[in-house]
């Protein structure tokens, strides 16, 4: 039926459900950020007690530590999660990106190995892509697998690798083929991070602790039974494993409705001293959130139906990343002059207006800066020429 | 839950966008703008016989009976083809809007007549004084505050105003002393919300429309000027404004399709879920036009080339209904208010 806007019995049961562990299991105090050592370790540990709940990746088939549901109930139970401020997912790189793609290249034996330990939250995953001298021109990397019998020995340096500070394994693509150029000759491997010939080296973001790091492969010997996909399919299987960033699973609505949430929350309280054009972008802030949610429902009822998602996920992305700085700047405003107090100043209102105000400012440039998004949709959804 | 629409949905919109195609081709449009259109009864008689004018209303009434979820890809074409008629006022806003008040005096024996298309409504309201004129207007329906009035033609007095938007004849009605009222009070203002509140989901609905046709105009624009020796199109900054429209017009479109559920209803989140479906649509052609203008250069500013028609569409929608202030005036005060429920749970959530 088309146009249907209730939720089924079942799927009220399960919002039910989810709700009343979430009230039973999220901790009563916020972690560390996930960007810190000691935060990384708690965040691991709830990783643990979700896969406990069989909640570390509901969407997946039962098999590999999922429950085999679908997009919408993924959709309610993030809305749930969200609501019930429960932490960062720390292996979102895992669950979100890598675990997708092993569903879709992995051979059976890779995904039975690496599947399950995601769900559980046993093993934690970073990405390898950009490198010093490839960012927005990702296929201009350099690093090198050469093949060695059963092996593979890798050789580069990796950059902006979001986890890999605290992280036990990553992928990336490394060129195989020597010689190779441009998309060409290139394989999708996976990596353990605390390996002989990997050297992991945190870099300290914005806020101060190493959220990301540098990669540096000295000789790294890794079984060739670690590509996913054919020898140089690597480019191919990368631009599935952004599709899938960019696209539903990444940046969930809930996310943003309870930041809007909090920002209407903020403005009811601080309405009477504040300009009201301050008014006009908290109501933005909300509508946003509100169309980002029902666009993600719109989505994810075309794919159920059938329907792919391609280039339509840079739509997503654009949208997302520029409501949530949008949301951030216009709370910044409202606090005014206590919009600088840091964490452990007593006059602080909320730290994590400012930590998301910062993180929001990354929203734009990972995971694809918006202006290759926006070069995407021009020319693949509008068919304009390429340069 | 399910977003999607169905085949047949989709196909009565490709349908009438087949037509539209043939009644409403620029060359059409641009005869309007020149004063020389001669077209007005035979589109009006086209869209009759493909039964448009009846999508909603009952099937005793000679309707189709089919829903809100039925008509709002047609607005969006009416919106896309820049329609001169009020195809979209009489047949998706008065007509399902009188149809819940049938047991009033005249009304009854009136559907089937706006449902055919026979009968010719203008329609005007406080939030909307001035109605989108039909060719030779047979009836009025004027929503005023605290009283309605159903209206023979014969006994109004109109004065016309022009728009900018040449396939917009707009009239402001005087009504005479001597006019009895349809209803009063609390039945005035039910009939008065309903036919806002359809009005502002369908003006959205025709909003969107018209920004994608004018994306359409200028993608086909960029691919085919040269500068520099290759299309504007292969350009950044060309392709980055339009990619703005297609994102700004993506999400609009899921706010408008879910503001069906809430159409003529009353509740907080409903009326919020109206007025952001007008002010998503409208800001997205607002983007759509002001984006197409600037990829067309100084083309975009000449009487020539078609894309005006679609702008002053665009312009004359956005003050409809309810213009840019009043949308964002009464969503703020519903959305700030403390009682408004907030949250990622709350979004399909609907009261009466």
């Amino acid at each position: 039926m088309a146009l249907d806007f209730n939720f089924t019995p079942a799927q009220q049961r399960f919002r039910a459900e989810v709700r009343a562990w979430m009230q039973a299991h999220v901790p009563a105090r916020a972690l560390k950020t996930l960007e810190s050592e000691e935060g990384f370790a708690q965040h691991r540990e709830w990783e643990r007690t979700l896969a406990s709940g069989n909640w570390g990746m509901i969407t997946w088939p039962q098999q590999y530590g999922g429950r085999g549901a679908s997009l919408i109930d993924w959709l309610i139970f993030e809305e749930e999660y969200y609501r019930a401020n429960a932490p960062l997912r720390v292996n979102q790189n895992g669950i979100f990106l890598l675990g997708p793609t092993l569903m879709e290249f992995g051979t059976p034996e890779q995904k039975a190995r690496f599947l399950p330990r995601m769900a559980a939250g046993e093993e934690i995953w970073a990405q390898g892509w950009s490198e010093p001298q490839s960012g927005s021109d990702l296929a201009a990397l350099r690093a090198t697998a050469v093949r060695d019998g059963d092996h593979y020995v890798l050789k580069g340096h990796k950059i902006w690798s979001s986890r890999a500070a605290f992280a036990d394994w990553c992928f990336g693509i490394f060129r195989t083929e020597p010689g190779s150029e441009r998309h060409k000759g290139l394989s999708f491997i996976l990596v353990p991070l605390r390996h002989p010939g990997v050297r992991v080296r945190g870099i300290r973001q914005i806020h101060g602790e190493p959220g990301f790091a540098e990669i540096f492969f000295e000789d790294a010997r890794v079984p060739v039974a670690n590509r996913l996909g054919d020898a140089g399919a690597g480019w191919q299987i990368a631009m599935a494993t952004a599709g899938f960033e960019r696209g539903l699973m990444l940046r969930s609505p809930a996310r943003f409705q309870v930041a809007a949430q909090k920002l209407v929350q903020l403005w009811r309280r601080q309405a009477a001293g504040a300009d009201p054009a301050l008014g006009a972008r908290v109501a933005q802030a909300w509508m946003d959130a509100e169309a980002y949610a029902l666009n993600t429902y719109r989505t994810a009822s075309r794919l159920m139906a059938g329907g792919s998602i391609g280039v339509e996920a840079s739509l997503n992305k654009i949208f997302w990343s520029e409501l949530d700085l949008e949301l951030h700047r216009t709370a910044m405003s409202l606090l005014g002059d206590r919009a600088e107090l840091a964490a452990g100043s007593p006059e602080c209102l909320d730290p994590s207006w400012l930590e998301g105000f910062m993180f929001s400012l990354a929203g734009p440039i990972y995971a694809g800066t918006n202006e290759i998004q926006r070069n995407l949709i021009a020319e693949r959804l509008l068919g304009l020429p390429r340069a | 839950m399910d977003f999607t629409f169905t085949e047949e949905q989709q196909l009565m919109a490709g349908a009438f966008r087949e037509l539209t195609a043939d009644i409403c081709a620029p060359e059409q449009l641009r005869a309007l703008y020149d004063g020389r259109d001669t077209q007005a009864e035979a589109r009006w008689a086209r869209l009759a016989e493909l039964g448009l004018f009846g999508v909603l209303a009952a099937e005793g009434d000679g309707g189709l009976g089919l829903a809100d979820a039925d008509f709002i890809l047609l607005a969006e074409e009416a919106g896309h083809a820049a329609l001169p008629e009020p195809l979209v006022e009489q047949a998706a806003v008065a007509l399902p809007a009188l149809g819940a008040h049938a047991g009033l005096p005249s009304v009854k024996a009136l559907l089937p007549q706006l449902a055919s298309g026979e009968a010719r409504l203008a329609l005007a309201h406080s939030r909307n004084p001035l109605a989108n004129l039909p060719p030779a207007p047979t009836h009025w329906l004027l929503c005023e505050s605290d009283a309605a009035y159903l209206i023979e033609a014969a006994g109004v007095d109109v004065i016309v105003e022009p728009s900018i938007d040449a396939g917009r004849r707009l009239g402001r009605p005087v009504v005479r002393a001597s006019a009895a009222p349809l209803c009063r009070g609390a039945v005035a203002r039910a009939l008065g919300e309903n036919v806002l509140s359809r009005a502002a989901l369908y003006v959205a609905a025709q909003s969107l429309g018209v920004g994608a046709r004018m994306l359409a105009i200028s993608v086909a624009y960029a691919k085919e000027r040269e500068q520099f020796g290759k299309p504007i199109g292969a350009y950044q900054a060309i392709k980055h404004h339009l990619a703005s429209v297609a994102v700004k017009l993506e999400f609009a479109r899921a706010v408008v399709y879910a503001a069906v559920a809430h159409v003529g209803r009353t509740g907080a989140r409903s009326l919020a879920a109206l007025s952001h479906a007008k002010l998503a649509a409208a800001d997205a052609a607002d983007l759509a036009a002001r984006m197409a203008i600037q990829v067309h250069g100084a083309m975009g500013y000449s009487w020539e080339v078609d894309l005006h028609f679609y702008m002053k569409r665009a312009w004359a929608l956005a003050g409809a209904w309810g213009d840019h202030s009043f949308h964002s005036r009464r969503l703020q005060g519903l959305v700030c208010e403390e009682a408004f429920a907030l949250g990622p749970d709350q979004t399909f959530e609907r009261t009466a």
